[in-house]
């Protein structure tokens, strides 16, 4: 697998033309590569891309796999930001979510990366579970604020459709998830974050000044970007891309130096739309000069007239220009994307 | 015309007239083997899908008996009873019937309903039992059952199976001994009977008649005598498997004729068609239909009205059975309020709005006719729950009352008692036609039948029951309006005209389905069934409390814009009540109540 994705990383050279800034080892468990493996690939992409000195590069780990000598040479490759799927502090949730790790594995991990030297760290935090109480999530929070922690990303738990967690609900072998616990334990979140310093830059996503995930901040701003791997997407701007996620395929395909993707262009109403759904959720709101200027004037008074009720209701502000979701908009953040779609 | 046999094919549904249509035409080779296939005259797709003949179909068959050619026009005729005015309209351009009765079924009530008709319009009948290659067939008790009603000789009926092709000469014989030839004027001036038409997207409007005197040649100026609007006959012909041009069309014979018509309501089924120069009086047409439920169709896009307006006008040039008027909704805007022959009916306009005119739309609530007397005497039809006058101003209601007859096995006749005095109905008569076979007759309000009572009688009898009624005036009922709001705002699509004694019921049933139809929104909503201003259920959806997915990354971002997109869509569908946003499934939760 790894040879073939360096293979992919060759036949798609010159899909990005720009210098790359960040670069992501993430979806599934790359902190299970070994260092001549992580090393393979880092290599090629240096080799295939012109990479910024200052790239920010992130190694997703699960706290299992955490250990001082896999530090060291992360360290040692050039990764110099963490993403930690912690998850929860508390046994009892980690139990329920069928996690590997521990909850002393959880601490632990994290003071172990921040001994090794980084300080770049970012975890994952789980809310809306069954078995987390107000004051459990209350305590998981300040916890990874306790351990000077930069950067969070908080997910409400969803259950997908046809998953085993989606059957146990449906059998009545588990207590569904309740939208009202989960739309209180966000607010909560909200108010924590805010007093402890985090900047609430993106619905999920909460960052200490400087420490705002500038990976994920090129998806928000429409920036191009290049996966590599089976499933793994890219885009230029226009059109959006993925790879087969069938392993064998993927490298059946990639060993006769074909690339297994699938394409969509989108369309000036698509991207526009894209555009909507994704500024919604970020701090700095939705542009409308930037609406103007990318697309055309009557997108932006269709908007205006569209977010009247919202601004009315206080789910809204307007702000330079800018609509800006409020903490009790950002509860709606879907619906109201989907009203204001063109 | 001496030559010229017009005969139809009429029964119970399903005892297998097309089918017998079918071995009719491969054995006189009207169609050839490359276009034939089973029930080939049901061409309508609605009609392949459900198995059913929706329409009736004429086709011009030539054969040759003892030396002779005959034009023989053949008329294959719908079973179900909604369907029962397209066969009274074919029995006026005919002079015989074969009445199919299946032999493993014996006689059924549209069976008879159908015989009756045919007998009004002084049809020879010409008894056929089908099916006889059914390992089920039972000959002698159903020939038995022919004699009985029809009082022909038991060697007067024909046996047949449209399936295996048995007894097919026997009953061409027969159209052309026993059925008259058309009588008729063949020099005097043209009378021709409009039976049916239908707006066909290359051709214009087409027009089907039966010539009763005179002819009709290409070219000729022709009026039609009730609007008094002339026409040049541009092509006229008659009916094979497609339309087939020809310089004339004679006295006796059934065709087609295609001229500039513009305007779908200048043709009216019943009209006469007559020579401008030449002009013959009106001749008798059919009596009007009585439509049976009423519901309102609505356009979803409120702007679609016009469209759908000359949709309604194209789709009832061949369905002549279909009425409506303009109806305005505050919920749904402009639409119309259509009368059917019953709530199939109902469903195939529906259907043949969506699927040959690319229409979609609402339906709402279907009821029937009540006649309403107010305090002061006055007599008011109401159709329309909106139309029910303030109770306070009202003597009283009346409902319409029908006629039931149901044929059955003994077995089931307690079921049947059950079923039908829970629906009000009133035993009236009781009698064997054999010992294996009891005819029921009740008196019900019809609005009891319209609802769900086919799916429960076939469900309680296995399927051995046929069902037939017929109309017998109007008489009291203590009727109510219901209606629903959402959020104290009145839904005047949903509202309904009910007896009292099953409100309460039928409120809570109601508000529980909408409480399921209706998505959750940003407030709670107060789901509410009322008569006058008396809550009589209740229900409540309690506010969405969050509605924000938690990722959205690179690989998210498709998928989530694909799925915002599809619900902005699905929200475009909806109609706003107050600030309760409805989608067009609510409007028809009625239908869905067990
Ligand atoms: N065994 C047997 N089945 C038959 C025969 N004729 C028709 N059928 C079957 O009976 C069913 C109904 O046949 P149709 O010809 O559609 O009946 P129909 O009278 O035209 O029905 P409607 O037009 O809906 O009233 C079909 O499943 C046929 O295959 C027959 O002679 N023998
Ligand atoms: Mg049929």
């Amino acid at each position: 697998m790894v040879s073939a994705i360096c293979t992919e990383a060759a036949l798609q050279q010159s899909y990005i033309q720009e210098p790359v800034d960040t670069i992501y080892f993430g979806g599934g468990t790359p902190s299970l590569l070994s260092p001549a493996e992580l090393e393979q690939i880092l290599q090629q992409v240096f080799k295939q891309f012109t990479v910024n000195t200052d790239a920010e590069i992130t190694l997703e780990a699960n706290p299992d796999d955490i250990s001082t000598e896999k530090l060291t040479y992360w360290k040692n490759a050039g990764i110099n930001r963490l993403s930690i799927g912690i998850q929860s502090f508390f046994a009892e949730d980690l139990q329920w979510m069928n996690r590997a790790h521990t909850a002393d594995q959880a601490k632990a991990c994290i003071q172990l990366a921040q001994q090794a030297g980084f300080n770049n760290i970012t975890i994952d935090l789980i809310y809306g579970t069954p078995t987390l109480t107000d004051e459990k999530w209350q305590q998981n929070v300040a916890t990874a604020v306790s351990l000077n922690i930069p950067h969070i990303s908080c997910y409400a738990l969803t259950v997908e459709p046809k998953t085993a967690l989606d059957k146990m609900i449906t059998l009545h072998k588990m207590e569904n998830v309740n939208s009202e616990t989960q739309s209180r334990q966000f607010t909560q979140l909200m108010q924590w974050a805010d007093d402890a310093g985090f900047e609430h830059y993106e619905i999920s996503n909460f960052a200490k000044p400087g420490f705002r995930s500038r990976h994920n901040s090129s998806y928000w701003q429409g920036k191009h970007y290049l996966g590599l791997g089976p499933s793994a997407h890219s885009f230029n701007g226009i059109s959006r891309q993925w790879n087969i996620a069938n392993n064998a395929l993927y490298l059946k395909s990639i060993e006769g130096n074909v690339l297994p993707v699938e394409v969509e262009t989108l369309t000036n109403t698509q991207q526009l739309n894209e555009y909507i759904m994704i500024r919604l959720r970020t701090m700095e709101g939705l542009s409308l000069n930037e609406i103007a200027a990318r697309w055309d004037i009557n997108a932006v008074h269709k908007l205006r007239a569209g977010a009247e009720k919202y601004l009315k209701n206080d789910m809204m502000v307007l702000n330079n220009n800018s609509l800006i979701l409020t903490r009790n908009g950002r509860l709606f953040a879907d619906g109201i994307a989907a009203d204001l779609f063109c | 015309m001496k030559h010229i046999r017009n005969f139809c094919i009429i029964a119970h549904i399903d005892h297998g007239k097309s089918t017998l249509a079918d071995r009719l035409l491969e054995h006189t080779k009207t169609i050839g083997e490359r276009d034939m296939m089973n029930q080939v005259l049901d061409d309508m797709d609605l009609e392949r899908e459900k198995g059913i003949t929706i329409k009736s179909h004429a086709i011009q068959i030539n054969y040759k008996h003892k030396g002779q050619e005959y034009v023989l026009n053949l008329i294959d005729t719908p079973g179900h009873v909604d369907f029962s005015y397209e066969v009274s309209r074919a029995l006026a351009a005919c002079e015989g019937a074969l009445l199919l009765v299946d032999a493993s079924q014996g006689i059924q009530a549209q069976t008879i309903s159908n015989l009756y008709l045919a007998i009004d319009n002084n049809l020879e009948i010409i008894p056929v039992i089908n099916k006889i290659d059914m390992e089920g067939a039972m000959i002698p008790e159903v020939t038995d059952q022919i004699v009985e009603l029809i009082g022909c000789k038991p060697e007067e009926i024909l046996l047949a199976s449209g399936k295996s092709g048995i007894g097919i000469e026997e009953i061409l014989t027969a159209i052309i001994e026993r059925i008259p030839s058309p009588k008729g004027d063949e020099t005097g001036p043209l009378q021709a009977l409009i039976f049916d038409s239908v707006f066909n997207s290359f051709r214009g409007i087409l027009v089907y008649y039966r010539i009763l005197n005179g002819s009709l040649k290409k070219g000729d100026k022709i009026q039609f005598v009730s609007t008094g609007q002339e026409y040049f006959a541009d092509e006229v012909g008659v009916l094979k498997l497609t339309m087939t041009p020809k310089q004339e069309v004679k006295c006796g014979d059934v065709g087609y004729i295609i001229t500039g018509i513009k305007v779908a309501k200048e043709v009216k089924v019943g009209d006469t068609i007559t020579l401008a120069n030449n002009p013959a009086p009106m001749i008798k047409g059919f009596e009007e239909v009585k439509p049976m439920v009423f519901a309102g169709i609505f356009p979803v896009n409120t702007d679609e009205f016009e469209e759908l307006r000359d949709c309604m006008e194209k789709l009832q040039l061949n369905d002549a059975s279909l009425t409506f008027e303009l109806e305005t909704s505050q919920a749904l805007g402009f639409g119309f309020r259509c009368g059917f022959l019953g709530l199939l009916h109902m469903e195939i306009i529906q259907e043949r709005l969506e699927r040959e005119f690319n229409q979609t739309v609402i339906t709402t609530v279907p009821n029937v006719s009540f006649i309403a007397y107010s305090s002061k005497g006055d007599k008011l039809t109401v159709n329309n729950p909106t139309e029910m006058p303030d109770p306070t101003k009202l003597s009283r209601i009346e409902e319409p009352f029908i006629r039931a007859q149901i044929i059955t096995l003994p077995d089931y006749i307690g079921n049947i008692m059950t079923l039908c005095l829970g629906k009000r109905g009133i035993l009236i008569n009781q009698s064997y036609l054999t010992p294996t076979r009891v005819e029921l007759v009740f008196e019900m309000p019809l609005t009891e039948i319209v609802f769900d009572f086919y799916d429960k009688l076939k469900s309680q009898t296995r399927g051995y029951a046929s069902f037939d009624y017929s109309p017998i005036g109007y008489r009291d009922a203590d009727i109510v309006k219901m209606d629903i709001l959402l959020n104290n705002e009145k839904v005047d699509a949903l509202s309904a005209l009910i007896h009292r004694g099953r409100a309460a019921d039928f409120g809570r049933k109601l508000c529980e389905k909408l409480k399921e139809l209706l998505p959750k929104q940003q407030f709670q909503i107060a789901i509410q069934a009322a008569i006058g201003a008396k809550v009589i259920a209740r229900e409540n959806i309690s506010a969405m409390r969050k509605d924000v997915t938690a990722k959205c990354y690179g690989g998210d971002i498709s998928r989530k814009r694909k799925l915002l997109e599809k619900q902005k869509e699905g929200k475009k569908r909806m109609r706003q009540i107050g600030n309760v946003e409805v989608p067009q499934e609510a409007f028809l939760a009625v239908l869905k109540l067990d």
